[in-house]
């Protein structure tokens, strides 16, 4: 168990030092940082100069671990376009997306958990059609476009939401449930199939035995031991919930790390860059690492081994 | 394709839908009702689904923007699976250093929210068909990777593959002939799946203005267009957004019709 602990720890830090290699060489990938950085009219003189300003004439492993040293301060360089520590940018948009993606998480579970056991406990029947038909659809919509869809009706025609901005309760419904939906589908077939594997266990045949009544057999049986899994998938999951927040960010002008990011991609502002992918990386490690250690806590069974 | 059909309604269907878009692109010319780039003319021309702020036709744009959605996650997924198959047999096989290495190479890629990743690539190289593809493989390697390597973990202990180590056989010959054989099912329905993924994907960055450059028609930038003109034409937005959904859709039905034929193992676990 302490060993376990260990090992995942390890692999942690491993992969949070494989992320940071990948950060750094994200401006090396045309081959001239400074080419990248500086505007297309650069003389050859200027680009001299800000290569040896930067330090980009050392051997790459020496950058690196230049790059590694500060990073570790937090220190991931000066925005190129808003002239302040890029890090403090990025956590001060920090708030608005942990709100729309930990809202748009919760909108998810809500609906796909008595989605999913409805579904998995009226098998084959229409609610289970229904689910999976809403499932298998909101698996294959583009959250970006049923954002479009979402303003055009709610806003735009009705009138009833606001259409970009970051407010009151408003403002979060349609970006969250854009970002949602996708996340909702998955889970719904999840809790589907793992409720239907737990309705035919034996400890479940015995609480009927006993004479339970269905409704506390399903929930108080069954539904724990299915929500495990969930646990899981939704830390793995919470990378692409990020990826979906930097596009939904960028359609409802959410003031978040994602919006933030993409306008320093398309600026190239590297260091802003660098230090958002960085972080965001870092995060998705950090909650994985928290959900396999929830695992063993949740899950007896592997405590003991 | 009947026979499919009759045996999983759903893969049938998905295969029906699939047909369809594989049909419109590779018939572009002949179904659209005008050509590349779609002007108006003279106005005596019908426009089925309107025009787009410049003018051009909405359905023509739909049609050809299938050949670039198609061509994209076809060879981005087909690349992804090549690498991802080997990574997986290799690391499954021969275990140890290697199996290690190659593991937190995947969970190294996983960490990344790969729509961002996707994006900074393709915003330093430049966006065009072959990038794309690139960083979409990237994007998608280490799912076949993973499940691959559980697969040849199981294999590596069965007696036909001891039976060949036995007999002297060498370990590229036995994981070519005894062990990727029987991954195959498997990888083609993730496969499936991951080519819709991948056009999700690529919409999406095409929305953000990182596709293929005009004046070729993407679905994601005639989004993207569309989303300018909301208030007086909606129906520029409407329409990539339905195909989209309509394609994935397809590809969904089919990938979970097959799973469901060839390996109903799997079904678990999406």
């Amino acid at each position: 168990m302490r060993a376990y602990i260990a090992a995942r720890l390890a692999t942690a830090v491993l992969v949070i030092l494989g992320v940071s290699i990948v950060s750094f060489f994200l401006t090396f990938l045309t081959g001239d940082p400074a080419e990248i950085m500086l505007p297309p009219g650069a003389t050859a003189a200027q680009i001299e100069k800000f290569r040896a300003d930067w330090g980009f004439d050392d051997p790459v492993i020496v950058q690196y671990w230049r790059f590694l040293k500060r990073a570790v301060h937090g220190d991931f360089g000066i925005s190129l376009r808003h002239g302040q520590q890029s890090l403090p940018l990025i956590a001060a948009r920090l708030p608005a997306t942990l709100q729309l993606t930990l809202t748009a998480m919760v909108l998810a579970i809500a609906l796909a958990v008595p989605l999913g056991v409805l579904a998995a406990t009226h098998r084959g029947g229409p609610i289970d059609l229904l689910a999976m038909g809403v499932a298998l659809v909101g698996q294959s919509v583009p959250n970006f476009w049923l954002a479009i869809m979402m303003i055009l009706l709610f806003a735009v025609s009705w009138g009833l939401l606001p259409t970009s901005g970051r407010g009151g309760v408003a403002h979060v419904v349609m970006p969250a449930a854009a970002i949602a939906i996708n996340l909702m589908a998955l889970l719904t077939r999840l809790v589907r199939s793992t409720m239907i594997e737990m309705l035919s266990e034996d400890y479940v045949r015995t609480a009927r035995a006993k004479g339970l009544r269905e409704l506390f057999v399903t929930s108080r049986h069954a539904l724990p031991n299915a929500l495990i899994p969930l646990v899981t998938v939704i830390g793995l999951q919470f990378g692409y919930i990020l990826g979906g927040a930097v596009v939904i960010e960028t359609i409802f002008t959410w003031p978040g790390v994602g919006l933030f990011t993409i306008q320093a991609i398309l600026n190239r502002d590297y260091p802003v860059v660098q230090a958002s992918v960085f972080i965001l990386a870092t995060a998705v490690v950090l909650i994985n690492l928290t959900v396999d250690l929830l695992y063993v806590w949740l899950d007896p069974r592997i405590r003991v081994t | 394709m009947i026979r499919l059909a009759r045996r999983s309604p759903l893969a049938g269907a998905g295969a029906l839908i699939v047909g369809l878009v594989i049909v419109a692109a590779l018939a572009a010319p002949l179904l659209a009702t005008l050509k590349p780039p779609f002007w108006q003319g003279d106005g005596s021309l019908r426009h089925p689904l309107g025009t787009d702020h410049l003018g051009r036709d909405v359905y023509s744009r739909l049609i050809y923007g299938a050949q670039i959605s198609l061509t994209i996650s076809v060879l981005a997924a087909f690349l992804g699976a090549v690498v991802g198959v080997v990574a997986g047999l290799v690391a499954g096989y021969l275990g140890g250093r290697v199996d290690t290495i190659i593991m937190r190479l995947a969970d190294l890629n996983l960490a990344f929210p790969l729509i961002l990743l996707a994006l900074a690539v393709v915003a330093l190289l430049g966006a065009n068909l072959k990038n794309l593809v690139i960083v979409m493989a990237i994007t998608t390697w280490m799912i076949y990777a993973r499940v691959v390597r559980g697969l040849s973990l199981g294999l590596r202990e069965r007696e036909f593959v001891q039976a060949a180590r036995a007999l002297g056989a060498h370990d590229a010959r036995i994981i070519a002939r005894h062990l990727l054989p029987n991954v195959l099912a498997p990888v083609m329905v993730i496969w499936t799946l991951e080519v819709a993924r991948i056009i999700l994907m690529e919409s999406a960055l095409s929305f953000l203005g990182l596709g293929v450059p005009p004046p070729t028609p993407t679905w994601g930038r005639m989004l993207a267009e569309g989303r300018d003109y909301l208030t007086v034409a909606g129906w520029i937005a409407v329409f990539p957004g339905l195909a989209i959904l309509f394609t994935v859709l397809g590809i969904n039905f089919l990938g979970d019709g097959l799973r469901d034929l060839l390996d109903p193992r799997l079904r678990r676990q999406t």
